[in-house]
């Protein structure tokens, strides 16, 4: 298997060449080589793997000398993070990383003897990651490569620093691919770490001043969940003398009170990754990066790492104190950012919540713990994978465009833009509507929930959904509405970043009709592996029932429509009291001159705005959290 | 299998008509109530059957589209729930129906049914977590959110759910789009709506529209109807008497009350349902 | 075509009238006469409406909103010129921003006389109206027609022209 090796360490050597190359087109034909190869080894690794049987694969138990290098980096990205704290004058922060790393260089040299573990797993869920991070990462990095060209043209403000940007995103899918992989703890540290730096860099690409206390906002929320895992790994080391994150799991699952804490601690750092309430300022405030950053960082797939982590503890958490604390947090931040969601206007503000939210559900399938909430989970996972990076890349495409991403700018944009309209269109539909995808998650996450006992989730998850609904819908009727006199515009779209749409609005459908197949062929092994039982969620009747409608709730319009344009119909303007001027998009006015008609949404910002909720929202959120997280280590120790 | 066949064909045929004479007897029992004779019970066929021979307008050539998939949708969602299939998923996609009739509304950029639409969403988000609630409570009550199962049940869900059916019956007022909820479409004209979502509908796509409704109120119907209905026949008779009499209810109260704002419609309707099914909730899960 | 008598759905449009013609007309649709008996309904909308009662003569500002309504109703489709002033002006006739009666814009099928107009000849016409109505609606060439006038096709094609 040299291909996991690979696959972590030639992103970084690609990363040290986008650096140096300064000539931008050849920095962009390497870019597109690094991207294909790595897709290309991604998809040669699962094949093989395939072939193999898909067998749980542990390997590399002898790393000493890895492990010093590892150690290396961990120092190297500590002076990374107290130099620029320092520079900019937020020296606290410097401490969350310098106190964290003395541990866990104590631990490694002066520390126990530890038990000799694997330090690289293969399973069906790290492969799942493997391959989300290896397609869509390489596709958001092809996508940028064509998007920071329109991005530096369109603002001449910033300083052009693309070979930094191209720098941090590949040795950000290295880093990714290393964190999914890995089973020692000491190594997912590290790569934890790498991820949150690559983060903060990122959101401060600008070096805008909003820009810098956002990237340092994510920076302290990340550092912090950094030093959780750390204090994690240092109490199940001592503890256990082992330091195999699969070990960890298995006594978690028994019930053995020295898993208890590490459990509880990295359930909490993953809440900090993944964005939950009361650590969910951060996502907003990383929107202000460019949009590929937050395609491929902020929605698709660091923020998974959080996710990826707590389905690895679900069979740890179920039922337990720390299960219990994550669904009320997951549900919690599920519900609260759907409501903030609605106030939004700015596009990306709106997906930036929406993640939020999504993610809480998520989070809350994993607390609940079980093969079905997990099953529902690892659903909404793929297809929030997919459908938000093609929503950021095509809002950052559209925007380019119309310079502009505020959703009332966007009237009429299937007309306007029709492609980006279109592919706009099939990423919110995968998000929400019945047929595809993320309801049947929905659906199990519910059903679970109640066989839970779980009240409270069952609440969030009643009332999120409504509210989740009213946000896409009104986005969604506002791009398909259309009127004759829409201004034109020219879609500047360049091809590499079609091309990313375009797999990614196939991948979508393909998804979408094909969900059953992937249930039956790969989710419910998964579980299997994870819980040791089959789950089959829903009956696979029911499965091929939905593609059916699917089918005919297009089918039947679609004949409608034929049918229509060849018979006889009478085209009107629409009814404004007879005063239309026939554009639909004017009137004529009290004194005989024409107005325009402008329609906007509901967006109450002022009743249920970010800056009304977030802050009792947060409250409740680190109150709860602070209350049982000690009441699980007091009921430990 | 037989039986899912037969209730699956007696919808799709008989649905129209039931929901046809529903609508006209709510015409002929407003009429009374107001003091008039009111029309034939069998007006919204006539009403549908000139509806048809009219001349085909449309203002966008999307509306056609849009419209036959909210009937097409809300169809599909009957015949899942009268073939005994899961009602979660019913509900699910009734409201991709109602997705599609905001979209059929949104797209011709006219201000009334733009508002119409608007507030057809808001009242979704009202109605919606009743709705889900309510099928939540019939798992809890009956251990499955399978039609088929339900009826076999050894006692009636009402018995374990009425919290989450006053709830419902709540919400079904903001679903049949009657006062004091009609904020999407009115049904009087001269008000500041026009015809709300429908403003932009005439001729063929408003005959859809009306048969949409139709289909979609015998749905609601059953519904109601399945509260009432566990193993013994004779409770199919106890159902539709409960239906009539829900149904009596929404026009009663459709007659005697005016218009709410958003606001206030939001409130109770949140509110009835975190404090009527939430609190039915609780008490069955707790016990359970 | 089928029978369409059973249902007529009336738009009501005030033009410049002193308001007497529109009391009438109301009053005609209140519970006390009950309209609906006969599937009667004052819809506001002309796109679902298959009667134009229209009251009051025609000025400059009102001209083109008649035309409007009166084009987006879909066929069949029946005119009623509700009072004096709705036929000819009456006696608004001569003012300087008056241009006539209902028919200098739109084609007029019935004419209801009066000053106001009493409920009976209201009556009367709108049954006069729905035969007519009725009429038209058994000639399917007259009904599917595309285009309502000449200068809706025109400006129709030359839309069409500019895409």
């Amino acid at each position: 298997m040299w291909m996991i090796p690979f696959l972590i360490c030639f992103p970084l050597v690609v990363a040290v060449l986008m650096f140096a190359i300064r000539e931008n087109k050849i920095r962009n034909i390497i870019a597109y080589l690094g991207a294909g190869t790595i897709m290309a080894v991604t998809g040669l690794f699962a094949f093989q793997w395939f072939a193999q049987g898909t067998p749980v694969l542990e390997l590399y138990y002898h790393t000493h000398t890895i492990d010093m290098i590892m150690l290396g980096a961990v120092w190297l990205l500590m002076f990374v993070i107290t130099y620029l704290s320092f520079k900019y004058r937020k020296h606290i922060i410097s401490l969350l990383s310098i106190i964290p790393t003395m541990l866990i260089t104590y631990m490694e040299l002066f520390g126990p003897e530890m038990a000799e573990i694997a330090h690289i797993r293969v399973d069906k869920l790290s492969m799942l990651m493997c391959i989300i991070v290896g397609v869509i990462g390489s596709l958001i990095v092809i996508y940028s490569v064509g998007y920071m060209h329109g991005y530096h043209h369109l603002h001449t403000e910033y300083e052009d620093r693309r070979n930094y940007f191209f720098m941090l995103l590949f040795i950000f899918l290295g880093a990714m691919f290393g964190f999914v992989l890995s089973e020692s703890l000491l190594w997912i540290d590290l790569f934890w770490e790498m991820t949150s730096v690559c983060s903060f860099l990122l959101i401060g690409y600008t070096r805008t001043k909003e820009a810098i206390n956002n990237s340092f906002r994510a920076l302290w929320m990340n550092l912090l969940g950094g030093a959780g895992v750390v204090i994690a790994i240092m109490y199940a080391g001592y503890k256990t003398g082992s330091l195999s994150f699969q070990n960890l799991i298995t006594l978690g699952t028994e019930g053995n009170a020295a898993a208890v804490i590490p459990v509880a601690l990295l359930a909490v750092a993953a809440l900090t990754k993944a964005a939950q309430m009361p650590f969910s300022t951060w996502l907003m405030g990383a929107m202000v990066a460019p949009t590929p950053s937050s395609a491929l960082l902020h929605s698709a797939t660091m923020v998974k790492a959080g996710i990826y982590i707590l389905f690895r503890l679900a069979p740890a958490m179920s039922g337990t104190m720390t299960g219990l604390m994550i669904s009320f947090i997951g549900g919690f931040t599920f519900f609260a950012a759907s409501i903030m969601a609605i106030a939004q206007t700015d596009a990306k503000k709106v997906l930036a919540f929406s993640t939020v939210s999504n993610l809480g559900l998520m989070v809350a399938c994993a607390g609940v713990g079980t093969a079905e909430t997990v099953w529902a989970g690892v659903f909404l996972m793929i297809f929030h994978a997919i459908s938000k990076s093609l929503l950021f890349q095509n809002v950052g495409a559209t925007e380019n465009a119309l310079h502009s991403r505020d959703i009332e700018d966007m009237h009429g944009l299937i007309f306007r833009l029709p492609k980006l309209g279109a592919f706009m269109f099939i990423g919110i539909a995968g998000m929400f509507l019945a047929p595809f995808g993320m309801l049947i998650s929905k659906w199990s996450a519910l059903k679970a929930s109640v066989d839970m006992g779980n009240i409270l989730l069952v609440l969030f998850i009643v009332y999120g959904s409504a509210t989740t609904m009213f946000y896409w819908t009104k986005w969604m009727s506002k791009i398909i509405s259309y009127t004759d006199t829409e201004i034109k515009v020219t879609d500047i779209t360049k091809k590499d970043e079609r091309l990313s749409l375009t797999v990614h609005a196939t991948l979508m459908i393909l998804l979408c009709l094909l969900f059953p197949i992937l249930s039956v062929v790969y989710v419910e092994p998964l579980l299997t592996e994870m819980f040791g039982t089959a789950a089959a969620v829903l009956p696979q009747g029911v499965l091929f029932l939905l593609i059916a409608i699917v089918c005919f709730i297009f089918v039947a319009p679609i004949m409608a429509f034929r049918y229509a344009e060849t018979s006889k119909v009478r085209q009107l303007k629409s009814y404004m009291n007879g005063i239309n001027v026939g554009n639909n998009k004017e009137f004529i006015d009290s004194m005989g001159e024409k107005k325009h008609l402008f329609m906007t949404n509901w967006y109450f910002a002022h009743d249920i705005g970010q800056r009304k909720l977030m802050r009792p929202c947060a409250f409740v959120t680190t109150a709860f959290l602070i209350i049982l997280l000690c009441m699980i280590i007091g009921g430990a120790l | 299998m037989t039986y899912r066949v037969i209730g699956i064909v007696a919808f799709l045929i008989l649905a129209p008509f039931l929901g046809g004479l529903l609508s006209g007897i709510d015409r002929k029992i407003s009429a009374r109530m107001q003091g008039r004779i009111g029309p034939s019970i069998f007006q919204p066929f006539y009403d549908v059957q000139k509806l048809l021979s009219k001349q085909f307008i449309v203002v966008n050539y999307a509306q056609i589209f849009l419209v036959v998939s909210f009937l097409a949708t809300i169809i599909v969602t009957g015949m899942m729930f009268f073939g005994g299939s899961d009602i979660l998923l019913c509900f699910f996609l009734l409201s991709t129906g109602a997705t599609f009739l905001i979209f059929a509304a949104c797209i011709t950029n006219s201000p009334y049914s733009n508002i119409g639409a608007s507030r057809e969403l808001f009242q979704m988000l009202c109605y919606e977590p009743a709705v889900l609630l309510a099928c939540i409570g019939f798992y809890l009550a009956t251990g499955s959110f399978n039609v088929s199962d339900i009826i076999q049940a050894d006692l009636p869900a009402i018995i374990k759910t009425p919290g989450f059916f006053v709830a419902f019956v709540f919400i079904l007022t903001i679903k049949l789009r009657k006062s004091p909820f009609d904020l999407s479409a009115s049904h009087h004209p001269h008000q500041e709506l026009v015809k709300g979502i429908t403003t932009d509908m005439g001729a063929r796509t408003l005959a859809l529209y009306e048969i949409a409704e139709w289909y979609e109120h015998v749905f609601l119907m059953g519904f109601v109807g399945l509260f009432f209905i566990w193993k013994n026949p004779w409770s199919y008779l106890l159902a539709v008497v409960a239906v009539l009499a829900t149904y009596f209810l929404e026009i009663l109260i459709d007659n005697t009350s005016a218009r709410v704002k958003w606001h206030t419609m939001f409130k109770l309707a949140w509110g009835v349902t975190i404090l009527v099914a939430g609190v039915n909730l609780i008490i069955l899960m707790v016990m359970a | 075509m089928g029978n369409v008598k059973r249902s007529p759905w009336l738009l009501h449009y005030d033009g410049s009238s002193c308001n007497g013609c529109d009391i009438e007309v109301l009053a005609c649709l209140t519970p006390v006469y009950d309209a609906e008996r006969f599937g009667i309904i004052n819809t506001g909308d002309p796109m679902q409406a298959d009667i134009f009662l229209i009251t009051g003569g025609i000025n400059k500002s009102n001209q083109e909103v008649v035309r409007q309504l009166y084009e987006q109703m879909p066929r069949p489709k029946v005119v009623v010129a509700v009072g004096v002033c709705a036929c000819t002006g009456g006696v608004f006739k001569e003012c300087y921003n008056i241009i006539g009666g209902a028919d200098t814009t739109i084609p007029v099928d019935i004419y209801v006389p009066g000053c106001a107009a009493r409920p009976q000849a209201i009556i009367d016409g709108i049954v006069k109206a729905i035969d007519l109505w009725q009429e038209k609606a058994n000639n399917p060439e007259y009904v599917h027609a595309m285009y309502e006038s000449h200068e809706e096709k025109e400006e129709k094609e030359e839309k069409e022209g500019n895409k």
